[in-house]
């Protein structure tokens, strides 16, 4: 089998991916779903609050994934779902099984476009007994919205990222009592918005710069300890807080799911952890190309439409008329950033470029510096934070006389 | 009042008081900000989304517009006691005027009326 | 009925004895109080098969332990269970610890340890190079080696049922009449009835013994608390690394599992009790211990941790002999470390002894071998579509962490000793094991353990009664 393009996962990025390749003029694209529908995580985020950058509109993570399930469906797009990747190489062969056997594609170019996992409880180091009643929120959300199950009936949630709250309001709903979210972070990692309609709204009380001490339970889980921890992290002494409760939910953080990348031999990013890539969102390894949460964590969805898109235009091109000369140069984190995407800017492509970055801390009235080699600007930002994505572009002057780019976030208050 | 916004993902922090001319509001980026604290101290209002069960499947349904934030729990009875028996497309109504004030249960995904698989 | 043997334990220990019982013209029956097979300290251990210099000499300990490891290659081979001859090595310090590697050696050869020796920095760094840069010595035993506990415990059971041994579970026995026969009660009401019985219940072989009026030991619960790092730190260490031990044990060691992972521990603490709750201090304790031994170690990758107890006898040392107090009634208790290393030559011994009794002849038809759990992940692409053609769930990819298809899922619930818990299904196929720890493949996989059983998703439980995975209700 051949194709110009094959696509790695028919989630959100993979979707407007091949949308966007075909759009470009490359018409001979293939999305491999390992799921038996495509739509990705969205299938099973069935609240709102999605799509407003992007559309203008307020909607559902269903409603968003078949706006572009549409689109590549009117277009024709070749998707093969129930299939799983086992294997990419750097010659962009991508081994493929499903119920009818081991096959392999071969492509011009790949688009890696699987996702993310949540980070495991497993990771977490906690104290006391592995009873059943522990979930990662997202298996929790996939429990109630897509099985129809409740996992349990008295709640605690152990971390603040998005999923967490949203499963805070959504098991609230369904009837169950959540008692509390607890976040070892002074700040949580989820939207503000987050915090007032999913706990606010319900009196959840939420514990920040708290970790959880112990879990109890033989069979079932049957009570959690949460404990106040100091700036080090470590915990305070006679600060512990009980609670009974039969379900425990994990919200603690999202990683790209690179391990096919990995074997394949694309080079990784330790911060992002994943490929480090150009503006075009082209890996190190030539015609293979990254985008949405594979790449690095969103906390929106209309960022990862948008940046895949990006690759996707950018893989028809080098399906259609091969690789072209680079000049790279580099894109750092400077005071402040974590990181900064794409890691590598071309100056050979000649057009404006938008640089994401993510802070270490809050801001408010934060003033963004970019630092060119040959000139600096400023950015003020109302407020930042590590839980939102943000981002700053370029001209394509302003690149075309760039040594580097290094984004640093200074002033503003905390 | 102290009020985050919630119609998009800024999270403006506003601050809302009631006066004798209507309400008052700062910290809002844009208009979406006032009416969400007007609403706020006046009859705050939430857009519900939640899921209907069809045979083998859960279906995601939302309302169609905001409805009282008061009336939520008793609105989740009513959607939670439905059952889903036909098909229907993305945005096709569920339920009708399920809080006497005009809003509907909508399909937020089709529901092809057969059973889902694993 | 009445079976010619009961085994009362579906540990490692019972599970190698009903295997070795198989081989003999006996009627044999299996009794498990919890919901699978290696639910105690089968499940969580160290999975090292020791060398054998740690015993003293002429101890039972070493007895077992240097007949059994040198029986464990075989018997992995028959059963398709993971086995690797890795080698050991026990790190020295300074001096006085080359001194105690030296009275390792002798005591090891003395046991009858093939191969021994003591080996310079140079050697101990071209073989490990994150040994710890401190070390000065090391004692190298090329026989040591890892074994995946519970998969063998699995294996070995599944292949006594296979020759006709008999598995009942969720069997907890609570009460024993014993007569010309004994008749063992359950705490639900069953009953069997049988000619002799073997004690092989761990952690509860104190109390079965009682049940036959037995109270010529006692055993006490050592905790070990373990930290177990994803494959994506597969190479790490290539050896078993142990500090030199201390009375309290063999102290914490770092080495690589049989299924790839990396696993670090065990601490060592006296419990009142078998609980395998992790002590809020273990981690710092099981980190700092470990990094003494070696450099570098990439706990970033750690995606979970787990306590085993091990069962220890007031002998200190195993207990493997017809009671000394009961009639029909054959103790194995404290079967501490090298418990694991031991198991196939303890299972061995006891079945001999017990054939002898009923002057049972060996059976013609038995078959050793057992398809390996791996086996479909073994085979190659063209071999892998030829299955896939007959069985097509073998091509859809349940646990996307460790490539687990939904036909190997079917399989574990249906072959012996059938899965029955999600925690069944992960210990035989390895679905949900990996680096998301079943975030992803959990509906799906409980999903197939309702429907194989026919019963509703809220019914399917983690490990047996009272750990339901959805408790709530449908919504």
């Amino acid at each position: 089998m051949k194709r110009d393009i094959v696509i790695i996962g028919g989630g959100p990025a993979g979707l407007a991916a091949a949308v966007a390749a075909y759009d470009a003029g490359c018409k001979n694209v293939l999305v491999v779903e390992r799921e038996s529908e495509v739509g990705g995580v969205l299938k099973q985020c069935i609240h709102n609050g999605f799509g407003l950058t992007r559309f203008k509109e307020n909607l559902t993570g269903p409603e968003y994934a078949h706006k572009f399930i549409e689109e590549a469906e009117k277009r024709g797009i070749e998707m093969l779902k129930d299939t799983f990747v086992t294997e990419l190489t750097a010659d962009k062969k991508v081994t493929c099984m499903n119920q009818s056997g081991i096959f392999t594609v071969e492509a011009k170019a790949v688009i890696l476009a699987m996702g993310c996992r949540e980070r495991s409880k497993g990771a977490l180091n906690i104290a006391g007994t592995r009873p059943a009643g522990l979930f990662s929120a997202g298996t929790a959300q996939k429990y109630v919205n897509v099985k129809g199950m409740l996992p349990g009936k008295r709640v605690v949630i152990l971390g603040s990222g998005d999923i967490g709250l949203i499963m805070a309001r959504r098991l609230t709903l369904e009837g169950a009592k959540v008692l509390c979210v607890s976040e070892i972070m002074p700040y949580s990692s989820g939207l503000r918005r987050n915090i007032a309609q999913c706990l606010n709204d319900f009196g959840i009380p939420l514990y920040l710069e708290h970790t959880v001490a112990e879990i109890e339970g033989e069979g079932r889980v049957s009570g959690v300890t949460l404990v106040k921890v100091d700036e080090n992290k470590r915990p305070i002494a006679g600060t512990e807080k009980h609670f009974d409760c039969d379900t425990v939910l994990f919200s603690v953080g999202l990683i790209p799911e690179n391990e096919l990348t990995e074997r394949a031999g694309v080079a990784l990013d330790p911060r992002t952890k994943g490929a480090v890539v150009d503006g075009d969102r082209q890996t190190q390894t030539e015609g293979v190309f990254a985008c949405g949460n594979v790449l690095h964590v969103h906390d929106l969805v209309d960022f990862v439409s948008e940046e895949a898109e990006i690759a996707g235009r950018a893989a028809a091109e080098y399906a259609l008329q091969g690789g072209r000369a680079h000049a790279y140069i580099s894109a750092e984190n400077g005071e402040n950033v974590t990181y900064v995407l794409p890691q590598r800017v071309d100056k050979n492509k000649n057009a404006p470029q938008k640089l994401f970055f993510r802070v270490r801390k809050a801001f408010r009235n934060a003033v963004v510096t970019v630092d060119t080699g040959a000139r600096r600007k400023t950015v003020k930002k109302i407020a930042v934070a590590p839980g939102e994505m943000e981002s700053v572009a370029l001209s394509a002057e302003e690149i075309g006389g760039a040594e580097y780019v290094k984004i640093a976030v200074t002033g503003g208050d905390r | 009042m102290e009020l985050v916004c919630i119609e998009c993902p800024r999270g403006c922090l506003l601050s809302a008081e009631k006066t004798e001319g209507g309400v008052s509001v700062s910290g809002n980026f844009c208009p979406k900000g006032r009416a969400y604290a007007e609403a706020e101290i006046t009859e705050p209002r939430r857009v519900l989304t939640s899921t209907i069960r069809a045979a083998g499947a859960m279906v995601p349904v939302r309302t169609d517009r905001p409805v009282k934030k008061s009336m939520i729990f008793a609105l989740m009875k009513k959607i939670r006691a439905a059952r889903l028996t036909h098909a229907v497309a993305i945005g096709d109504t569920i339920m009708e005027n399920i809080d006497g004030e005009g809003a509907n249960v909508v399909a937020s995904a089709s529901y092809g009326g057969e059973p889902c698989s694993i | 009925m009445k079976y010619d043997v009961a085994i009362i334990g579906g540990g490692v220990i019972g599970a190698l004895t009903a295997r070795e019982l198989a081989r003999y013209a006996l009627s044999v029956v299996v009794l498990e109080g919890a919901a699978d097979v290696a639910a105690g300290a089968s499940k969580a251990n160290s999975g090292i098969v020791h060398a054998g210099f740690d015993a003293a000499e002429g101890s039972l300990k070493a007895r077992y332990n240097v007949a059994g490891s040198r029986m464990m290659a075989t018997v992995c081979e028959e059963l398709g269970v993971g086995y690797e001859n890795n080698g050991s090595l026990v790190l020295a310090f300074d001096e006085a610890q080359i001194g105690i590697l030296e009275t390792l050696l002798a005591r090891g050869r003395a046991n009858g340890v093939r191969d021994l020796r003591i080996i310079g920095r140079e050697e101990l760094f071209l073989r490990e190079k994150h040994a710890s840069g401190r070390a000065v010595a090391a004692l190298y035993a090329p026989t040591g080696g890892i074994v995946c506990p519970f998969e063998l415990t699995i294996a070995a059971m599944g292949n006594a049922m296979d020759n006709g041994v008999l598995l009942l579970t969720d069997f907890e026995v609570v009460r024993a009449e014993n007569g010309k026969t004994v008749t063992l009660h359950a705490a639900d009401g069953r009953a069997v009835s049988a000619g002799y019985v073997v004690n092989c219940a761990g952690a509860g072989a104190e109390k079965i013994a009682r049940l036959f009026g037995d109270d010529s030991f006692t055993v006490g619960a050592r905790k070990g608390e373990y930290i177990l790092l994803d494959s994506a730190a597969k190479g790490f260490v290539k050896s078993t690394i142990f500090s030199v031990p201390t009375a309290a044990g063999k102290g914490v060691l770092v080495t690589p599992t049989a299924d790839g992972n990396i696993l670090i521990g065990p601490t060592s603490v006296e419990e009142p009790d078998f609980s395998t709750a992790i002590r809020r201090g273990a981690f710092g304790e099981i980190i700092e211990k470990a990094r003494a031994i070696c450099d570098g170690i990439p706990f970033g990758e750690t995606i979970t941790s787990f306590a085993g107890v091990r069962a220890y006898c007031d002998r200190h040392d195993f207990i493997v002999e017809e009671s000394r107090k009961a009639e029909n009634l054959f103790n194995t208790a404290g079967i501490e470390s090298p418990g694991l290393t031991s198991a196939p030559a303890i299972g061995k011994a006891v079945a001999e002894k017990i054939a002898a009794r009923f002057g049972a002849e060996k059976k013609k038809d038995f078959n050793p071998k057992r398809r390996a759990f791996s086996w479909f992940r073994k085979l190659g692409a063209a071999e892998k579509n030829a299955v896939i053609a007959e069985d097509p769930a073998y091509g859809k990819i349940v646990c996307r962490c460790e490539s687990v298809t939904l036909g190997e899922i079917v399989n574990a619930i249906r072959q012996n000793p059938p899965a029955r818990t999600l925690d069944g299904v992960k210990l035989r196929t390895r679905a949900g094991m990996g680096r998301c720890q079943s975030g992803f493949c959990q509906p799906a996989t409980l999903e197939t353990i309702a429907k194989e059983y026919g019963l509703s998703l809220g019914e399917v439980t983690k490990n047996g009664k009272n750990s339901a995975i959805v408790s709530g209700g449908a919504i």
